[in-house]
């Protein structure tokens, strides 16, 4: 494989910063909505379970127009943020938010299960030992669940690397700005030369894919066979 | 002391003795009034007092936290961290006490229990017998003002029993510290305990 030129690099570069932004942003909220589906019995449990997933089976274009709506320049969550001097349409920052929405019900399952894999009584002997709920979450239950996260954060990464659909919707296909690795090959393959340059940052985006697939799958067989799981073998999270 | 668990499990006694059993069948809720004493399930109502110590009264709204009960709780499955050496399974309950409650380091915790070679170990290589004296351990070291026992002897074999029961009878004797002590098992009760609250399945 030849080479990426500079524009290439700068398209990965832009990929890698749009997907770790995103993974990052998302997993407060991810362990938030995780915490509350494995832990929390309240009603409505399933709508919010149902909402968290819709990303995941809606037709992108549909996630992308929604984001328009509300963070566009009429939407609510748009003027709010434009009132900040924040806007997202057409910035990066946007491609990460679109990004994040559709990695995040990857993240939540991910963070979910691992974090139902941890034995509540485990967490009941600490409290016996004089831990308070949160040395208790921050000495027993994280670092049992942390290779479960840490799945969900690679998962979540590898995502967002790959989102298109909401993203050229609610940011437009920018170089330089929204074009990620998939925009880009999508520009490329519609230009009459673009084909072997579409080929070197698929190649690109198979091998940033297949180690994501391939530590996070790892990641997820510890968190199963080795360390205080109450369900035997690997977990698949997807 | 007197508990009523969610169960419907109503359990009234008041005793002195050190070592108190209760002592009944499986089911009967044995592990349920183990648990409302240390504070892990709240009881409808009632009363629990230990060594002159409100732990729980709904009668004036006390419900101490359980890490606020000084309650060494050995479980009948051990319940050692997986994640944690031998050695920082001990020292969980060691460091979160106040230090007038450490009246036993992990040395004499070592010697006592005799797992001094087993401090650099993980939990899941620990055989049932190692695993219950380091769950032992790690309660003593914890500085609590008693001890709950549940079913300790459960998950081993002849040897093991015989080994484990000396050292209740060491804690019971040497370290003069009150314990109640779930058993379903008449032999064991009748060894250990001063004291036998039965517990009938109804």
């Amino acid at each position: 494989m030849t080479m990426l030129s500079p524009e290439e690099w700068g398209i990965v570069a832009l990929s890698l910063k749009v997907g770790i932004v995103a993974m990052l942003g998302a997993l407060p909220v991810a362990f938030a909505l995780a915490w509350l589906l494995a832990r929390v019995r309240f009603p409505g449990r399933v709508l919010v379970d149902a909402l968290v997933h819709l990303p995941l089976v809606l037709p992108p274009v549909v996630t992308g127009w929604l984001l328009l709506v509300g963070f566009g320049a009429h939407g609510a969550a748009g003027h709010f943020l434009a009132r900040l001097g924040i806007t997202l349409m057409f910035r990066w920052t946007g491609a990460a938010l679109a990004a994040a929405v559709m990695a995040l019900p990857l993240m939540v399952r991910a963070i979910r299960l691992s974090l139902e894999a941890v034995d509540p009584r485990l967490e009941g002997a600490a409290r016996t030992l004089g831990a308070g709920p949160w040395r208790c979450f921050a000495t027993i239950t994280l670092p049992l669940a942390m290779p479960g996260v840490l799945a969900g954060m690679v998962l979540g990464f590898a995502r967002s690397l790959g989102e298109f659909g909401a993203t050229i919707t609610f940011v437009s296909n920018i170089p330089g700005e929204t074009q990620t690795l998939p925009l880009a090959i999508y520009s490329l393959l519609q230009t009459p030369d673009g084909d072997a340059t579409a080929a070197k940052l698929a190649v690109v985006s198979v091998v940033l894919s297949l180690g994501a697939l391939v530590v996070s799958e790892a990641l997820a067989r510890r968190s199963g066979a080795g360390l205080g799981g109450r369900r035997g073998g690997g977990r698949h999270v997807l | 002391m007197l508990t009523r668990g969610t169960r419907r499990i109503v359990v009234s006694f008041a005793a002195q003795e050190r070592l108190v059993a209760l002592f009944g069948p499986s089911g009967a809720g044995k592990t349920s009034v183990l648990d409302a004493v240390a504070g892990l399930l709240r009881p409808e109502a009632g009363r629990i007092a230990v060594a002159g110590r409100v732990l729980f009264d709904s009668g004036s709204g006390v419900n101490l936290r359980p890490e606020q009960r000084a309650c060494g709780y050995v479980f009948q499955d051990a319940r050692l961290f997986p994640h944690r050496k031998v050695r920082d399974n001990l020292l969980y309950g060691w460091r979160l006490a106040p230090s007038d409650r450490r009246w036993m380091s992990l040395e004499e915790a070592c010697a006592f229990l005799g797992i001094g070679h087993l401090l650099d170990r993980l939990p899941r290589t620990l055989s049932g017998g190692e695993a219950q004296r380091v769950a032992i351990g790690r309660a003593l070291l914890s500085g609590p003002r008693f001890l709950a026992m549940d079913e300790p002897l459960a998950s081993l074999d002849a040897a093991r029993r015989d080994e484990i029961m000396g050292v209740i009878e060491r804690i019971r004797d040497e370290l003069a510290l009150p314990i109640l002590y779930v058993s379903h098992d008449a032999a064991e009760v009748e060894r250990l305990a001063r004291r036998i609250i039965t517990i009938s399945g109804d």
